[in-house]
């Protein structure tokens, strides 16, 4: 147990520093491209959901339902050897990309459905009063509002895709866990164990810690905005008043 | 101006309108009264596409209103007040206002300003142009958005109960303004059940119940020998 610890475990992990880095960048880059797929399935699925057409909103659930109701790791499995078998051999990242961005798509779509049912219904209907189309009363009324009600609950999301490409390792995936564990089990590298888990676990909090900060603080901002706007001398005659 | 021919409205099992035929003429002021549950509210929402009738026509100027040409003969021709005021809480009292002459009827900046000022100044409340709705009281929310609908410019303006929500101390300033809008050349549908503006500024008072037009007439022959005997009660508990 000791020997995990020694000084000359770390050394290890620091020689082969760039085993790390490469793990991380494989992990970042897959995340952030399956963060785009997601970000645009979630829009698409979540106005069908919100649409008020009933065959879109159908075609909406069949999506999220399947999705949310199975693995993740089943879904990347089967996208890749599914293609595989088939002749058409994905590369590990494309693979990531697509089974990461569907399988969060499916959560951003309740997200964005979600915020933009929280929306009171005269919204809706003062949009339409005035002759607002669909387009516009989703871009500048609903939307600007809804996104305070988003935008928390879909950066867990991006924290969660970002920690989810570690089932890349099921399919020999090249992103940060897959690499930490080939490092720690290596006929070269292996032993140490506990460093290498500490340092990546270090660079996954690295990553994700500022991002949930981030939702935080945008939050709360956006929230404060609206009440903090009254120009001082209003403000002022109504304490007055009050 | 608006004419309904036979509308029908069906929420679910429940037959909310039946056979409802009314016209309005331009620049005419026409308070729709009744019980509450009677169709009057639903009425007035189909005269816009807030709900389509199950059934029937609706012809604003005479072309008729469909689910595929509402949102431009909407934007064209009408605007509407409702009982939760129904501003936008992301915007200013200003934004409120220059919005929908900005990006549906294509107005500068400066235009739409001018227009806000202008119709602030109508609604009494030009000081408020920078503050957020929601800071305001119910009855300055309701001149807002009394304030908003004039800014389209349409030739008629629905209300819905638009003093329904207020503190009681509060609906006379909604109501004045009202009584203001009225010497113009607008076409007025209010639901209401605000007797005295009722009877001061309505051309013609229709009342209704269980989703049917039951009496119709002008507001003395309403008020003083209404012949229907739901019409008396009703006036006989509103009136006190």
């Amino acid at each position: 147990m000791t020997e995990m610890f020694s000084a000359a475990a770390w050394r290890k992990v620091w020689t082969y520093r760039l085993t790390f880095l490469l793990g991380l960048w494989n992990t970042v880059r897959t995340a952030f491209l399956g963060l785009l797929l997601s970000v645009a399935l979630g829009v698409i699925f979540g106005l069908m959901a919100t649409s008020g057409k009933k065959s879109l909103k159908r075609i909406s659930r069949v999506y999220v339902e399947l999705i949310q109701n199975t693995p993740l790791l089943l879904q990347m499995c089967f996208v890749y050897y599914a293609f595989a078998f088939s002749g058409h051999s994905l590369s590990i990242i494309f693979t990531g990309v697509l089974a990461l961005g569907v399988y969060h798509g499916a959560y951003m779509a309740e997200v964005i459905r979600a915020g933009i049912e929280a929306i009171p219904k005269g919204q809706f209907e003062a949009a339409h009063s005035q002759g607002f189309g669909y387009v516009s009363t989703m871009s500048e009324i609903i939307l600007p509002q809804s996104i305070k009600i988003i935008l928390p609950p879909m950066v867990n999301q991006v924290v969660n895709l970002i920690k989810n490409t570690s089932c890349l390792y099921i399919i020999g995936g090249a992103d940060l866990i897959s690499l930490t564990y080939s490092f720690v089990t290596g006929a070269t590298t292996g032993g140490a164990y506990a460093p290498a888990y500490l340092v990546s676990g270090l660079l996954f909090f690295i990553i994700c810690f500022p991002l949930s900060t981030l939702a935080t603080v945008w939050e709360t901002a956006l929230k404060k905005r609206e009440r903090a706007a009254v120009p001082k001398d209003d403000t002022e005659r109504m304490v007055e008043e009050a | 101006m608006i004419r309904l021919e036979n509308v029908n409205k069906y929420f679910g099992d429940l037959h909310v309108l039946k056979d409802v035929n009314l016209e309005v003429g331009e620049g005419e002021k026409l308070v729709i009264i009744g019980p509450s549950g009677s169709g009057k509210s639903t009425t007035v929402r189909c005269m816009n596409f807030l709900e389509e009738p199950s059934s029937g026509h609706v012809f604003i100027d005479g072309r008729e209103l469909t689910a595929k040409n509402k949102t431009k003969m909407i934007r064209e021709n009408m605007s509407m007040v409702f009982q939760q005021f129904n501003l936008y809480p992301h915007m200013t009292v200003l934004r409120n206002l220059t919005l929908a002459p900005m990006k549906l009827h294509h107005k500068t900046k400066a235009e739409a300003e001018e227009l806000a000022y202008h119709y602030l100044d109508v609604v009494g409340l030009r000081d408020k142009a920078h503050v957020y709705p929601t800071t305001l009281s119910g009855g300055q929310q309701q001149r807002i958005a009394i304030a908003r609908a004039l800014c389209a410019q349409t030739k008629i303006i629905l209300f819905d109960e638009p003093t329904s929500a207020l503190d009681p101390e509060t609906i006379q300033e909604v109501l004045d303004v009202m009584i203001r809008l009225a010497k113009e050349n607008i076409t007025m549908v209010v639901v209401t059940h605000e007797m005295g503006f009722a009877r001061q500024v309505a051309d013609r008072i229709v009342f209704m119940a269980d989703g049917q037009i039951i009496e119709e007439g002008e507001p003395e022959h309403f008020f003083q020998n209404p012949e229907n005997e739901r019409v008396k009660q009703f006036l006989g508990k509103i009136i006190r």
